[in-house]
């Protein structure tokens, strides 16, 4: 079914380890364009720390990275620092949400334009006409975002005081301000109530087909996971075990049992 | 030869006393990664304390290694109730705030220890009382190492001894090291850990205090003023060794004094305090980790 | 009720406790002399009881007012809800521009040499707020870059005779070169290595000075370096004074412009996510090393300049002048007026220079008092004294939200 599209982001063989402990353990994925494709497994697994090798927040031990612009070359990420990756249209969230707190909801999602724009200090100084028009175009790009994800009322608040699914969506406005093609969400809807969670998912979708952004999301909400992403990768202890449709998924016994695993654990 | 070995047993001594103070350090940052700015102080006052038990005796008449040893343990008293209040007004109440407050708490009170003992004392220095003698066994020996550096390492070395037993042995000493790995996970499994915590500032400010009174006596003099650089200088022996690491923070010590005390006897002294400083440097540039500790990587 | 009294009863005797040592008996080992003082444990008891329960009072406040932030509820004083108004606010500092202005006219020369100094602290706070209070870059060693700038002019102008409107500048730019220099292996560290590594930096440029003597002549330091010169005119001790003064709130006006314009840019948001939080301001493409350097360098180069025009103003520099104290009061400044705020440092630079300036009998205490409020700034009201104002932004965003609501 994917075969013909175009291949965004290629991973292959991905390791990487903390001193003895092996996080992630040679683990390949692909996302292509238009799809929204899903991390799961259970707590500990590995996944944020796949995020975190990507988008080279961590330099992983081995393995893989590689990133297919359309239109563009392919580059090789390993090793490259996060706002690099980020500058060639990769951006993320994160799982603990990580928002500049005392600065208020609209500067955060500003802060996400600062790698397409340019004015340095000089100009900041001097203030030129150049540099008011791309502060006005930050403000209104950033704005505008915060209307998509629902959060224009809040625009003035401090990031610190919003409510929790609030924080997250907020997370994902600054995300998609650095004009991604491909967009990484770790838990996005961790600690949301059920109807937070389906405004959520309805709120990816719509990312993904306005803007044409391809989603890798991590996520332990199975519902959400089932109805909107496809394909579905399986990690367990560091190791993939599992690919395929939801179909696919719901039905393999390793992904059962693993799962199976961590309830008898809790 | 001579000259080598008396630096060489000079530096073992200042470098012993760096690694007293550099313990308290390791300790502090282990558990809340935070540098007790004002533990160079806590140092400053354990030895200031030392003096005035120690002056009243001799002034009113007493004298000899009793009193040292009755100073030593009233300054240790005081140095651990000054520790255990200091984390408790100025660190506790900013659990959790923005990364650098605790530390410019830190920095206000070390500003405002070494005022306090300026004000209460003197800008002074005052000399410390003699109170090690000379032991006769060390006469053969004394112009390479004298019993005050026989008494300081000595001292050091079972105190260290004391220390490692108790971290090692103790079920105090499991809490505080379960604390170190993970604050939130030791609380979770039923450690109270804000004593631990307190126990910490406790036991770093006893050894500090230790460290002060033997300096004291062996360099002979006090001042409000003495803490802020050998504080420095035993930050400097726990980055080095490796912050959170016991054995870094020794290992550390003993090397900052002997670089101090070679570079001063066979270079110049003009540059000894600044030696430090450049070593800390380059060991943050080239092995943040520093000798012995584990490179952690944040977790996103 | 009872409970608070036990409390502070026992708060008290632990501090009568802690402080009986250094406070009551004083040694002089010289003169073999012990004086007791036994009064001052009245006031330890009374002053320890009194405060303890100030301190609670203090403790239960601030937890209120944390859970209300939490809660959503703004608590604004009415000295905030002031500053906001743009109207009011313009027009306070129209009134205190006259004032400025007019100072010297009124004043004699000793008030006017008092207010140079806290203008050179204001420009000290203002540079240091750059790195400390809108990046987050704790900068122990400030003063170093204050001594290259007052050195520079003291060299250059003991060998080369240069003038100071030619070193003024070239100050400045020095200060900052060393700034990058000085920064570039060091600002990857975490924030507290940091500290004490910039500390260093301070001893290292006092130590350097004292002992470099072919350069700096040492401790002894540089006499009879040249004041300001104005188009050739002579001037008398006052007059140029004056005419410092006037160059000083020319520097001021300058640096509120830059700062101000600075902190809300895209370099200034980029500053202040970064103190926020830095792993998710990589992770947005903000390039670390870069906005960090920036951050120090600008401010390097503020305590450059303004060390010109200290050694300009003095006339003589020594190592002395440039000690971790100095840095100390700086931080100060910072912390008190409050982080990142421009308007709260000018008003806390304002108040730790003049108020001992003015006080006489609180001198011997400043030090003291400025370290115990640094410790209760950041426990009670670690915004400080003005909290950072914010920027409004103007938006016309789209008004057809249909897909949500
Ligand atoms: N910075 C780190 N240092 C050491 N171990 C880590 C670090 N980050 C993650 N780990 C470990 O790697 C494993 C995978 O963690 P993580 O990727 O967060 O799992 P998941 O997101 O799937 O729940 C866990 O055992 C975790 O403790
Ligand atoms: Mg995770």
């Amino acid at each position: 079914m994917t075969e013909n599209k175009h291949k965004l982001l290629e991973v292959k063989g991905l390791t990487m380890d903390f001193g003895g402990l092996r996080a992630v353990d040679s683990v390949s994925l692909a996302v292509h364009e238009g799809e929204i494709a899903a991390l799961i497994g259970p707590n500990g697994a590995g996944k944020t720390t796949f995020f975190n090798c990507v988008t080279g927040i961590y330099t992983p031990t081995s393995g893989d990275i590689l990133l297919h612009p359309k239109g563009l070359e392919t580059r090789r990420l390993n090793g490259l620092k996060p706002n690099k990756v980020t500058e060639m249209g990769l951006a993320r969230t994160f799982q603990n949400i990580r928002l500049f707190s005392s600065m208020t909801v609209l500067e955060n999602v500003m802060i996400g334009r600062h790698c397409r724009t340019r004015s340095g200090i000089f100009r900041s100084i001097i203030r030129n006409r150049g540099v008011r028009e791309e502060e006005q175009e930050i403000v209104e790009t950033s704005y505008r975002l915060l209307e998509k994800v629902g959060l224009e009322k809040f625009v003035n608040e401090f990031a610190r005081n919003l409510p929790y699914g609030a924080q997250r969506r907020l997370e994902i406005a600054r995300a998609l301000a650095t004009d991604p093609f491909l967009l990484l969400l770790d838990e996005p809807a961790a600690g949301m109530n059920p109807y937070e969670t389906s405004e959520l998912d309805q709120l990816i979708c719509r990312i993904s087909e306005e803007e044409q952004i391809a989603i890798l999301l991590i996520e332990h909400d199975m519902k959400l996971v089932m109805k909107i992403s496809n394909p579905i990768y399986v990690m367990e202890y560091g190791k993939k075990i599992a690919q395929g449709s939801p179909l696919d998924i719901r039905d393999n016994p390793k992904v059962i049992e693993a799962y199976l695993g961590e309830e008898v654990d809790a | 030869m001579e000259y080598f070995l008396e630096l060489f047993f000079s530096g073992l001594t200042r470098g012993s006393i760096y690694a007293l103070i550099a313990l308290g350090y390791t300790m502090v940052y282990g558990i809340i990664q935070l540098i007790n700015f004002a533990h160079g102080e806590i140092y400053m006052i354990g030895a200031f304390v030392a003096l005035i038990v120690a002056g009243v005796c001799t002034i009113y008449g007493l004298s000899g290694f009793a009193i040292l040893i009755l100073a030593a343990a009233i300054a240790a008293v005081y140095a651990a109730a000054y520790g255990y209040t200091l984390e408790k007004i100025a660190y506790r109440p900013l659990r959790g705030s923005p990364r650098l407050s605790p530390l410019i708490s830190a920095i206000g009170m070390s500003i405002f220890l070494q005022n306090y003992v300026l004000l209460a004392q003197t800008p002074d220095f005052l000399p410390f009382p003699r109170l090690i003698p000379d032991f006769a066994f060390m006469d053969d020996v004394a112009h390479i190492i004298g019993s005050p550096e026989l008494v300081i390492l000595v001292t050091t070395l079972i105190t260290m001894v004391l220390l490692t037993l108790l971290i090692k042995k103790t079920r105090v000493g499991k809490a505080m090291r379960a604390t170190q790995q993970d604050l939130n996970m030791a609380r979770l499994v039923g450690i109270n850990v804000d004593r631990v915590i307190s126990l910490t500032f406790v036991i770093g400010s006893v050894l500090a205090a230790i460290g002060g009174v033997l300096v004291a006596s062996y360099i002979g003099q006090v001042s409000f003023y003495i803490g802020f650089l050998a504080g420095i200088k035993a930050f400097t022996a726990a980055v080095l060794g490796g912050i959170g690491s016991i054995p870094g923070a020794v290992l550390g010590g003993l090397i900052i004094g002997w670089s101090e005390s070679f570079a001063a006897g066979y270079i110049s002294s003009d540059y000894e305090d600044v030696l430090t400083f450049v070593l800390l440097v380059v060991i943050l540039i080239v092995r943040p980790a520093g000798i012995l500790g584990k490179v952690r990587k944040q977790k996103v | 009720m009872l409970q608070d009294f036990k409390q502070s009863l026992v708060v008290s005797l632990w501090f009568v406790f802690l402080t009986f040592p250094l406070l009551v008996v004083r040694v002089n080992t010289i003169e073999n002399v012990v004086v007791w003082r036994w009064s001052n444990i009245l006031w330890v008891a009374i002053g320890s009881f009194v405060l303890s329960y100030f301190w609670r009072f203090l403790l239960l406040r601030r937890n209120r007012r944390q859970k209300q932030a939490e809660e959503g509820i703004a608590s604004y004083g009415p000295l905030q809800a002031a500053l906001d108004n743009i109207l009011l606010r313009n027009r306070a500092m129209a009134v205190l521009l006259v004032l400025a202005l007019i100072f010297p006219l009124i004043f004699d020369t000793y008030q006017t040499n008092i207010m140079v100094t806290a203008l050179i602290f204001v420009v000290l706070g203002l540079g240091l707020n750059i790195g400390v209070g809108l990046a987050g870059l704790l900068d122990l060693g400030y003063v170093a870059f204050f001594g290259v700038g007052a050195y520079s002019y003291a060299i250059l102008n003991y060998y080369f005779d240069l003038g100071f409107w030619i070193v003024l500048p070239i100050g400045g730019i020095l200060g900052c070169l060393f700034g990058i220099v000085l920064g570039f292996p060091i600002l990857r560290l975490r924030g507290d290595y940091l500290a004490i590594v910039t500390l260093g930096f301070g001893m290292i440029f006092k130590v350097m000075m004292e002992n470099w003597e072919t350069l700096s002549l040492g401790p002894s330091g540089i006499a009879n370096i040249d004041r300001p010169g104005f188009f050739g005119v002579q001037m008398s001790l006052a007059q140029s004074t004056t005419y410092i003064y006037y160059i000083m709130i020319a520097l001021v006006v300058l640096t509120i412009i830059v700062t101000n314009r600075l902190k809300n840019s895209r370099v200034g948001r980029a500053w202040i996510a970064l103190r926020e939080d830095e792993i998710a301001c990589v992770a947005m493409g903000i390039d670390m090393a870069r906005t960090k350097l920036s951050a120090y360098a600008l401010g390097a180069f503020w305590a450059g300049i303004v060390g010109v025009i200290f050694a300009a103003k003095t006339t003589f520099i020594n190592p002395a002048s440039f000690t971790f104290m100095e840095s100390a009061i700086i931080l100060s400044i910072v912390v008190l007026g409050g982080m990142g705020s421009i308007l709260g440092v000018i008003l806390g630079a304002f108040i730790l220079v003049l108020l001992p300036e003015y006080l006489r009998a609180f001198s011997e205490y400043r030090m003291l008092v400025f370290g115990a409020a640094m410790v209760l700034m950041m426990i009670f009201r670690p915004q400080g004294l003005i909290s950072n104002l914010r920027q409004i932004y103007q938006y016309k965003g789209t008004k057809d939200k249909t897909a949500h609501d």
